[in-house]
């Protein structure tokens, strides 16, 4: 049954730019960036049992580093990705260390204030960062010299880079090293008495997500042509923590469906309803009090529970 | 000369506001182990409130108004804990993230009731003629401001320690089982401390209005300061939140006046010093 | 009197623990021959657990020394004593519960090797792994249930598992913290010959209450009470023993 569900949503992938209109072309790209993201995030969350507050940090900082050193530095985009890659990886490690000092709700702390300070100097340097005003102009790379201004073009290449998160971040999860970080989320206490170092499991996840944090920065910043410090803010973080939640932090696949929803409510619904924020509000009081666990196992429960009626 | 000394007032101003947005924030971690991040809302709201009652009712005194949002406030953060929280009593993340949510619940409704412009709160007449003392001139409301928060520190230190329900909470927050093992209501002394907590802040908002206005972002702008100072002065400690206000107060006044591109990173670093080296803050304690 | 020069499997010295104003372990000193059955015991607040903690290093001492065949771990973390071959079980249950008995023991299995840094194979490749879990599983009389998750097994069940946790990774010392308590009758005969056919190449010892049950166990009693060693040696002397009594009885 899933595996039928997969063939699908992969021909339904690999088709769209054949009979959509660029305006669900450019949406697919944009739920598949935000799909990384969440994805980035849920190895702290969900697998490694670590809330988060700060995760658009690495999104935010990977985004202005690809910025600025191609813009007013006149870089290639092929060495400001890697530089903005490795500076993000950097900094996940040593924010790492600063973060995992403390565990629930003080690291939930640390991270928050860390994105703060991020924020801050994104907002008030503006000699660097060019502050409320962002980085705007930027241009998108050219991979092989085949150009992504095109929205198929670019949704090609938002496909490929979102399987490979999938799938590496999958096989993360699912190896020995995964098996034990789950273990230290469930039983720190009894993984330590195990033989297994809880501090760098925890770590070495924390720079593992904010690596992929870094990319989805980048395929952000590619995509928008333009950085501002909103992205690195507490609510970027909130809407990816509520992404996250909301779809479901026990499975695979329910992080992108929470971000999918995310994307959708805020660039759609907020043309018909005013308050965005709001309604964003009302959902995770929604999902907390009704579905804690999320929608993804919401509808697998529910679709259970229909196949066996109908027996 | 003068910069240093209105510097030194504006820090003490600041230190006061602090003091009565995170009291609340601090006695409600400390009692109920829940980040209240709705709390920086709650203060704006009552903020709004009064800015909106003085604007519309011509001869009412800022002290009534404040009063009478720290009760409306008091009354909304009551139904959120009872009809939100306590379902949630298993859940402390799922605490946290409807207090997120409940934040931006309120801020967008200001915003749809009040507008996106700044609304001042105008300073009490009696008060609006500058002090003069030792040769300086000094804004009469920012003294008043002091004033009113060391009476908050009293009547607070008093309610904890000389009355049954301040027992009550002092008890609760040491050891919460032990607590209710002894018969203290525990959950119904939750909702009290809700209430006193947003009320003070709902309160607080008002008192502060003269100097910040109401305006949308006021709550994203003093959440983290309650959490800096919070953290800082120790959970569950009134004294640290005091002492913490100020010093926080202190760094951010002469921080942003100095060095106004770095006053977040200045902000944020004591704190996360903190977490990292001294957990308890300066005057909580270890275990909480 | 034989003199026994070989070095003890577990050494305890001056061992000190306080919080705040309140001493738990008061200059506690033991040592605990290879292969012999320790058992220790105390009325409540004794200070026994904190002094399984401090030995397995889930806290610090305030003073004093845990040496494991001579080696000095006090500054150890809990993981590396178990590189060393230090091996616990606890007071409540600490088991995956979501997870299957299997992959309890696999987990359990992995901390002492290299591939727990493995990223990419995925846990259910290894499949020495799993045999060696259903072998262990099956000497504690749970290998019919290995597919099965934790949360459908009694907790007599549970506790069998925690103990085939323990041993599968064939500990130098194993401490067991209150193996019988809340067992049925049934279930603590069962746990009870489990412990008396551990191999004599672990060391083991045992804080328990059930005393009846335990005593069997022993060739060895330590007596604790208000955090210092009030009797140490072996079984039938500790019994026998005047403070013994006192203790017990407040006499």
């Amino acid at each position: 049954m899933k595996w039928i569900a997969a063939v699908a949503l992969g021909a339904l992938l690999v088709s769209l730019p054949s009979f959509a209109g660029d305006f669900y072309i450019n949406l697919a790209s944009q739920i598949l960036i935000a799909a990384i993201f969440a994805l980035s995030l849920n190895l702290l969350v969900g697998y490694g049992g670590m809330t988060s507050l700060g995760h658009a940090s690495y999104l935010g900082v990977a985004a202005y580093l690809s910025a600025l050193l191609t813009s007013r530095y006149g870089w290639g985009h092929g060495p400001a990705a890697m530089v903005s890659i490795a500076g993000t990886t950097a900094m996940a490690a040593c924010f790492g260390i600063i973060a995992l000092r403390a565990t629930g709700l003080g690291f939930l702390m640390i991270t928050l204030a860390l994105s703060q300070v991020l924020w801050g100097l994104a907002y008030r340097m503006s000699d660097v960062t060019n502050g409320d005003n962002g980085i705007a102009g930027l241009t998108r790379p050219t991979p092989f010299g085949i150009s992504l201004e095109s929205a198929g073009a670019f949704y090609w290449f938002a496909l490929i880079a979102a399987v490979l998160a999938f799938l590496m971040m999958t096989i993360f999860v699912s190896s020995a090293f995964g098996s034990s970080l789950k273990g230290v989320r469930d039983q720190p206490r009894r993984m330590a008495a195990l033989g297994f170092n809880p501090w760098m499991i925890r770590w070495i996840t924390f720079v593992y997500a904010g690596f992929w944090g870094g990319v989805s920065g980048l395929l952000y910043v590619y995509y928008n042509k333009y950085i501002h410090p909103t992205s690195l803010s507490t609510t970027s973080s909130a809407e990816a923590l509520l992404g996250v939640i909301a779809g479901g932090s026990g499975t695979p696949g329910g992080p992108v469906v929470g971000a999918a929803l995310v994307l959708l409510l805020k660039n759609y619904a907020s043309a018909y309803v005013e308050r965005w924020n709001m309604l964003l509000g009302l959902v995770f009081l929604f999902i907390v009090l009704v579905m804690p666990a999320g929608i993804s196992p919401g509808l697998s429960k529910l679709t259970a529970a229909l196949r066996g009626k109908s027996r | 000369m003068q910069f240093w000394i209105i510097q030194g007032l504006n820090s003490l101003s600041l230190g006061s506001l602090l003091f009565l947005l995170s009291s609340g924030f601090s006695l409600i971690f400390g009692l109920m182990r829940l980040a209240n991040l709705t709390h920086g809302a709650f203060f704006m709201l009552g903020t709004y409130l009064g800015a909106i009652a003085l604007r519309s009712y011509d001869g009412l005194n800022l002290w009534v108004a404040a009063i009478g949002a720290g009760l409306v406030v008091a009354a909304i953060g009551g139904l959120f804990e009872r009809l939100v929280l306590t379902r949630l009593k298993a859940n402390p993340l799922g605490q946290v993230l409807v207090t997120l949510g409940m934040s931006f619940i309120i801020s967008d409704a200001c915003l749809m009731l009040w507008g996106g412009d700044s609304i001042p709160v105008p300073t009490p007449q009696s008060l609006q003629a500058p002090t003069r003392a030792f040769g300086l001139v000094f804004p009469t409301y920012r003294l008043v401001l002091v004033g009113c928060a060391i009476g908050a520190a009293v009547a607070l230190h008093f309610l904890l320690e000389r009355t049954r329900l301040g027992a009550m909470i002092r008890a609760g927050v040491d050891d919460r089982q032990m607590a209710r093992a002894v018969g203290i209501p525990v959950s119904n002394l939750f909702t009290i401390v809700f209430c006193l907590g947003t009320g003070i802040a709902g309160a607080g908002g008002v008192l502060g209005g003269p100097i910040l206005s109401a305006y949308p972002g006021l709550d994203g702008d003093m959440l983290p300061l309650a959490l800096i100072v919070v953290i800082l002065g120790g959970i569950g400690s009134l004294l640290g939140a005091f002492v913490g206000s100020f010093v926080i107060g202190f760094i951010y006044t002469f921080g942003t006046a100095l060095f106004p591109e770095l006053a977040y990173v200045i902000l944020f670093l004591p704190m996360i010093f903190v977490i990292a080296f001294r957990p308890q803050g300066l005057f909580g304690r270890v275990g909480a | 009197m034989i003199v026994r020069t070989s070095v003890p499997a577990l050494e305890v010295v001056d061992l000190t623990k306080a919080f705040g104003g309140l001493v738990v372990t008061q200059s506690i000193s033991l040592a605990v021959r290879p292969g012999e059955r320790r058992l220790i015991i105390g009325p409540n607040g004794a200070g026994k657990t904190t002094l399984f903690n401090q030995i397995s290093g889930d806290m610090r001492p305030n003073s004093g020394q845990v040496k494991l065949f001579g080696t000095d771990v006090t500054q150890f973390a809990p993981c590396k004593r178990a590189h060393f071959g230090l091996s616990r079980t606890y007071q409540i249950i600490t088991l995956f519960t979501g997870d299957t008995l299997e992959h309890n023991i696999t987990l359990g299995l992995l901390g002492l090797l290299p591939s727990r840094w493995q990223m990419w194979r995925p846990l259910s490749h290894y499949g020495d792994l799993a045999t060696e879990a259903r072998r262990t599983l099956d000497a504690v009389g749970l290998l019919h249930l290995a597919r099965h998750p934790v949360s459908d097994l009694a907790y007599g069940e549970k506790r069998r598992v925690e103990l085939a946790m323990a041993l599968a990774q064939k500990p130098r010392v194993l401490l067991l913290d209150e193996p019988l308590a809340g067992l049925s009758n049934t279930e603590r005969s069962t746990v009870k010959s489990l412990i008396a056919s551990i191999p004599r190449e672990t060391t083991v010892i045992m804080i328990e209450h059930d005393m009846d049950t335990a005593l069997d166990l022993a060739e060895t009693v330590t007596l604790l009470n208000y955090g210092r060693v009030i009797v140490d040696g072996d079984r039938e002397a500790v019994i026998a023993d005047q403070r013994t009594r006192e203790v017990y009885l407040g006499i």
